[in-house]
């Protein structure tokens, strides 16, 4: 939103500011975003961390009966690790920021910039977290899965989807304040649900290798869905950003 | 896909939208509205005695626990209905922001969640006698379960707020969004997964493998209307004291 110059009385003649393109906007706050995970190392540390020891617990209550799970329960594990590193990677992201730091960038940058910006670096965040989960997950607990590209696609799909419908989540746990992540967590499962059965029906056809038509339709639907709660965030983040 | 679809899907349409813009009138309506609840009184009372007693198929395995069509559908049908309402009431909020529509939100979701109550409950005995559980893991009744958890959320998301405007814009933003992309997959998600036990599983949702001689047809859409008006009443009557409440605590 730009300043308003007719509101006030100024001598100076007025100029008219030169709006900003929205790529740019974006891309400048998405670099923010980058270094400021880069300066507080520790959260990024604590999100490998909280994988990475998610995965041994796995691992170390599986060995107990000897070596990997069966493909259903290695499927499921993985898509609850992925689930709640995904809520805690996102919940940070609004919540950080203090009311402050809020006013400063709405009377800087489009609501647009910053809803889609945050996306972008969420989807990027939780794609890495993502594929190295997926990596720990295997040395670990050994790799069932027979058609791996698709198997990839769909974590990534995945990783995508989560992004875009946690952010406005988060947006919206952050504006209640208090006891934000639990606020999140009751807020987002249900909105992902129906997200979470595709992508574990999915997976559980490339872990089986069955052919590639069988997937199709759910691919679909959930590119499709995730364009929808992409549009959904865009439309609707502005109001939640006016408060 | 037929042409007797195609009308079936504009008419469903064409019925959706009017409900919904008949349903805001006669929720904010001023006047007593006598005749419309007279009519709610006859429809309810009147259809659920026919649908007990009304002679309907012998049919294996469902037999006379069909009668739950008269009860359970039209349950569905009317929370659909005033969720729908409450949606829109949540859409005008953001563009006209008022105390009034927050309140008229609020009070259909809570209507909503009441039928969706019942419908489950009903559903959950239909399902203990036809199909031997009382809850499958079928993609229909997954799809119910996440839209009251929805729901649930809102009123948690409302009751964390302090002050009134934010609640008020926060959780009509929760609402839309929410709603949006959540209830559409309902109803297109289990037609994606395979067979299910739940009627109503491939096209237009319809009960004509059951209705083999029209009867159950004629006496059920009078109870569909019944319960939408059943619904709006119930939503009428508490938004109306919640608006009380409203005023009696801003003096």
């Amino acid at each position: 939103m730009p300043f308003r110059a007719g509101s006030v009385v100024s001598l100076r003649p007025e100029t008219k500011p030169v709006p900003v393109p929205l790529l740019r906007e974006i891309t400048t706050l998405l670099a923010k975003d980058f270094r400021l995970e880069w300066r507080q190392k520790s959260a990024l540390g604590g999100l490998l961390l909280y994988v990475g020891s998610t995965v041994f617990v796995c691992f170390l209550s599986f060995s107990l009966r000897g070596g990997t799970p069966p493909a259903p329960a290695w499927n499921a594990l993985l898509w609850v690790i992925l689930l709640f590193a995904a809520i805690n990677a996102v919940a940070k992201g609004f919540m950080q920021e203090s009311p402050g730091q809020r006013l400063y960038y709405y009377t800087l940058v489009r609501p647009q910039a910053i809803i889609l910006a945050k996306m972008l670096y969420n989807a990027l965040l939780l794609v890495a977290v993502a594929l190295l989960g997926l990596f720990l997950y295997t040395v670990f607990l050994g790799n069932p899965i027979q058609d791996a590209p698709l198997f990839l696609a769909n974590l990534l799909l995945g990783a995508v989807g989560f992004a875009t419908t946690l952010t406005l989540v988060s947006g919206i746990a952050a504006k209640a304040g208090g006891n934000g992540a639990t606020l999140m967590a009751v807020l987002g499962f249900p909105v992902m649900v129906p997200m979470l059965l595709l992508l574990i029906k999915v997976s559980k056809n490339a872990l089986d290798g069955l052919d590639r038509s069988v997937s199709h339709q759910s691919l679909l639907t959930l590119l499709a869905l995730n364009m929808l709660v992409g549009a959904l965030s865009y439309v609707l983040f502005p109001y939640l950003w006016r408060g | 896909m037929s042409s007797a679809k195609i009308i079936g899907s504009v008419l469903g349409l064409v019925f959706t939208v009017l409900g919904v813009w008949g349903g805001q009138r006669l929720i904010e309506q001023r006047s007593s509205g006598w005749l419309w609840k007279a009519l709610t009184v006859v429809l309810l009372v009147g259809g659920s005695a026919a649908g007990l007693l009304i002679s309907v198929p012998p049919l294996p395995i469902v037999n006379e626990s069909i009668r739950n069509l008269f009860f359970h559908v039209p349950m569905w049908f009317s929370m659909i209905m005033v969720l729908l309402v409450s949606v829109w009431y949540s859409i005008q909020y953001l563009r006209n922001p008022s105390a009034r529509l927050d309140i008229l939100a609020h009070e259909s979701a809570k209507t909503g969640i009441v039928l969706g109550m019942l419908g489950l409950a009903t559903g959950s005995l239909w399902a203990k006698f036809t199909w031997g559980a009382w809850w499958t893991p079928d993609p229909r009744l997954n799809g119910a379960a996440v839209a009251m958890l929805i729901y649930g959320a809102y009123l948690v998301l409302r009751g964390s707020f302090r002050d009134d405007q934010q609640r008020a814009r926060v959780s009509a933003i929760y609402n839309i969004f929410a709603f949006a992309a959540v209830i559409p997959l309902l109803f297109i998600l289990p037609r994606l997964s395979g067979p299910s036990l739940h009627p109503g599983q491939t096209g237009n949702p319809g009960f004509s493998q059951y209705d083999l001689d029209d009867t159950m047809r004629k006496l059920f859409y009078p109870v569909v209307i019944g319960w939408i008006l059943f619904a709006f009443w119930l939503t009428q009557v508490s938004s109306r004291f919640a608006f009380l409440q409203f005023k009696h605590d801003e003096n």
